[in-house]
């Protein structure tokens, strides 16, 4: 198949929606999502209101998109499907062109393989692969295996032709569950085993499903990928700090703190931090970006604390109760006083310190009555001259009694 | 050489003269800020306590948060090594009645500041044309003496640093020197506090005080004339005595004692001086000591021992 024959076949969003049937109006709902999703960081987002992004995205070809499941538990899937307003997995589904995906395509065994297969050779180096899970590595591969290859040999198959590697979720980007502790069957995320093609990661257990649909609409429509940081996450959501949009931060900076469970605080919405709450590690959107499209549908909304998903080394690693570290130090609700000086000395201390220096004082004092009277002693009992040697005979008679004699 | 009664009066007379014309200029002679003064104006009243103006001050300077006192803030207890800028809340005292107000606490950058003033080598010194008062480390030798000069208790001494800082506000003066003004006037949301030149300050200060009297204190502008005056004014509901403002007067500044300081070091004369009396008590005591020692002798027939 030619490119023209692809082109023609997938069509762009527009064509799709109007034969699906979906209403313009919720097409411009599902543009103000991603708007609020991605309000930076991206060339599709940035647009003075939903209309803009619509009219550019409808005359976008429609991605094509290939899944791979590995070791995952398929969340990340499910939160794709799980939105609360019926419409929008319809909505998701039709923008995209989903051309293999094993939970939800009907077709199985041979047919499945062959779809995979045929997928793969009609948009070579033009589809967005998305790996869900962890590649296991251990034992050559045995603890995963599809269509008698192991995953490392399906991941390097399906990675060669394609244009960019999205890795769904925590697992696929940097091992995630599976990788936990001993780590048995050395999982490992998409970008330890692949090089040389674009891979973005998005984690989170699950993530956001706009992540996903903003980093794949931003490829096909600029060619290019977002913006990422040191952990190849999308900076247009993942540069920030939960705790820095937090609903309940206000809690923390007045010092109101769930202690435990159930307790009056923790029933009161207060701050989570004490229960190991781990928002002031972990860069995520989910305190602006709620799932479900429903408010307050996330782990902290529900008062749950959050135990960093979406960063590598903490969840998983760090058990859930330990409290985090603050990263971006910030004032309190509270005030200092005016007067925080010195103070005024304890009286016992003043005491104290007046024994010391009069029992210093008075020993001067003693001592210098002391070196005085005995000064005055030496002065009025002189010690013996010393005697100067003199001849035997005239030692008796001493001086003075020679000049008395002389005298008399 | 003799004097003659003449002379003796003719030299009395000069000085005493000369001793009143002094006097007389020192009467008048008034600290004056630069013309080109820069100034912060401080509105107590319009200030929400936000902070915005101590995060950015740390930012702007480079500081680290003090999580000394509370290891998930940044908060400083007081101005200190960590913080050149602080926003404090007076609360009336039980059964006091009266209303509640922050005020923001930084170096005043005086007219005529003390710190300088109290600095042997010059660390501390006051800019000609903007007025700002900063620290040279090159020239400090850690005495401290400016902390204890400054009578808004503003210079900090790093005690945890190996090689410590005096740490105060600076007025921001790289930003200044940029084009930009200070990072706290720069993010206040209120516009609590404003930056701009002394005199245009001062004037709007006055226009504010007029235009609703009986709202400030005193209907007075703190920092116009106390100490000297100060780049930094203020203006509040409640009196600035209880915002931890000293009271101080329009005179109490240093260069009144500097003056005389100076006069009386000129040449070093009032060193050689001293020296040379204390020479001469040395002196006298030598002989009369040789003196005694030479009777003792006489007297004893003994040799002396000291």
């Amino acid at each position: 198949m030619g490119n023209h024959d692809e082109h023609q076949k997938l069509g762009t969003i527009g064509e799709q929606l109007r034969r699906a049937g979906i209403p313009r109006r919720d097409f411009l709902k599902f543009c103000g999502e991603l708007m609020i999703a991605a309000p930076v960081g991206l060339a599709i987002t940035r647009k003075a209101w939903a209309g803009e992004v619509a009219a550019d995205l409808l005359k976008t070809t429609r991605p094509a998109v290939i899944w791979l499941h590995f070791q995952d538990c398929t969340g990340c899937t499910e939160t794709l499907l799980r939105t609360s307003k019926p419409g929008v997995a319809d909505l998701i589904l039709n923008i995209i062109s989903l051309e293999y995906h094993e939970t939800l395509m009907p077709g199985s065994g041979k047919q499945a393989e062959e779809q995979l297969h045929s997928a793969m050779r009609n948009y070579a180096g033009k589809y967005v692969l998305v790996c869900e899970g962890s590649i296991p590595t251990k034992g050559d591969g045995i603890y995963f295996k599809m269509g008698g290859k192991p995953g490392t040999q399906l991941l390097e198959e399906a990675a060669a032709k394609a244009g960019a590697i999205i890795a769904m979720g925590s697992c696929a980007s940097w091992g995630g569950v599976p990788s936990a502790g001993d780590n048995p069957t050395g999982a490992n995320g998409v970008s330890d085993l692949i090089k040389g093609v674009p891979i973005v990661n998005l984690p989170g257990c699950p993530p956001n499903p706009y992540n996903l649909l903003g980093t794949v609409l931003e490829f096909v429509r600029t060619g290019t990928l977002p913006e990422l940081d040191n952990n190849l996450r999308p900076k247009f959501a993942y540069d920030r700090v939960i705790h820095e949009h937090c609903p309940r931060r206000p809690h923390f900076d007045s010092g109101r703190f769930a202690q435990q469970f159930g307790d009056d605080g923790h029933r009161h919405g207060w701050c989570l931090y004490k229960l190991g709450c781990k928002g002031p590690d972990t860069h995520a959107g989910c305190s602006v970006r709620h799932f479900n499209e429903m408010p307050d549908v996330w782990p902290i909304g529900i008062g749950a604390p959050c135990v960093g998903c979406t960063e590598k080394g903490i969840a998983f690693n760090v058990p859930i109760f330990e409290r985090a570290s603050v990263h971006n130090f910030t004032p309190p609700a509270t005030y200092p006083p005016i007067a925080t000086g010195a103070g005024h000395p304890a009286h016992i201390a003043t005491g104290l310190a007046g024994l010391i220096v009069g029992s210093a004082v008075g020993a001067a004092w003693t001592a210098a009555q002391r070196f005085q009277s005995s000064q005055e002693g030496a002065a009025a009992h002189p010690p013996d001259p010393p005697k100067e040697p003199v001849p035997a005979g005239t030692a008796e008679s001493g001086d003075a009694p020679k000049q008395n004699g002389e005298g008399a | 050489m003799s004097l003659s009664r003449r002379q003796l009066l003719k030299m009395g007379v000069v000085g005493g003269a000369s001793a009143a014309l002094t006097g007389a200029a020192m009467a008048e002679e008034k600290p004056v800020a630069p013309r080109d003064a820069v100034a912060m104006l401080y509105d107590a009243t319009l200030c929400v306590g936000c902070k915005s103006c101590v995060v950015a001050c740390a930012n702007a300077n480079g500081l680290s948060p003090d999580t000394r006192l509370d290891p998930l803030h940044q908060a400083p207890a007081d101005l200190n090594s960590f913080t050149k800028n602080i926003i404090k809340l007076y609360t009336p005292a039980p059964g006091e009645s009266g209303p509640y107000s922050f005020v923001k606490r930084q170096c005043m950058h005086c007219v005529d500041p003390f710190c300088a003033a109290a600095c042997p080598f010059h660390a501390l010194s006051k800019d000609k044309v903007t007025g700002v008062v900063s620290w040279d480390s090159d020239k400090c030798i850690g005495c401290r003496y400016c902390q204890l000069a400054c009578p808004f208790e503003t210079p900090k001494f790093d005690w945890d640093a190996f090689n410590a800082k005096i740490i105060k506000c600076e007025f921001c003066k790289e930003r200044l020197a940029r084009g930009q003004e200070p990072a706290c006037t720069y993010v206040c949301p209120k516009k609590a506090v404003i930056y701009g030149r002394r005199d245009l300050l001062l004037r709007e200060a006055h226009h504010r005080v007029e235009k609703s009297p009986g709202k400030y204190f005193d209907n007075r502008v703190y920092g116009e004339v106390e100490g000297g005056g100060t780049q930094v004014l203020y203006l509040s509901a409640v009196s600035f005595d209880k915002l931890g403002l000293p009271n101080l007067s329009a005179d109490e500044h240093p260069s009144r004692w500097l003056r005389w300081q100076e006069r009386v070091m000129k040449g070093f004369i009032l060193p050689i001086g001293i020296y040379g009396v204390i020479v001469g008590f040395l002196k006298q005591n030598f002989r009369e000591h040789d003196d005694e020692m030479n009777d003792e002798h006489k007297k004893t027939g003994l040799l002396p021992q000291i």
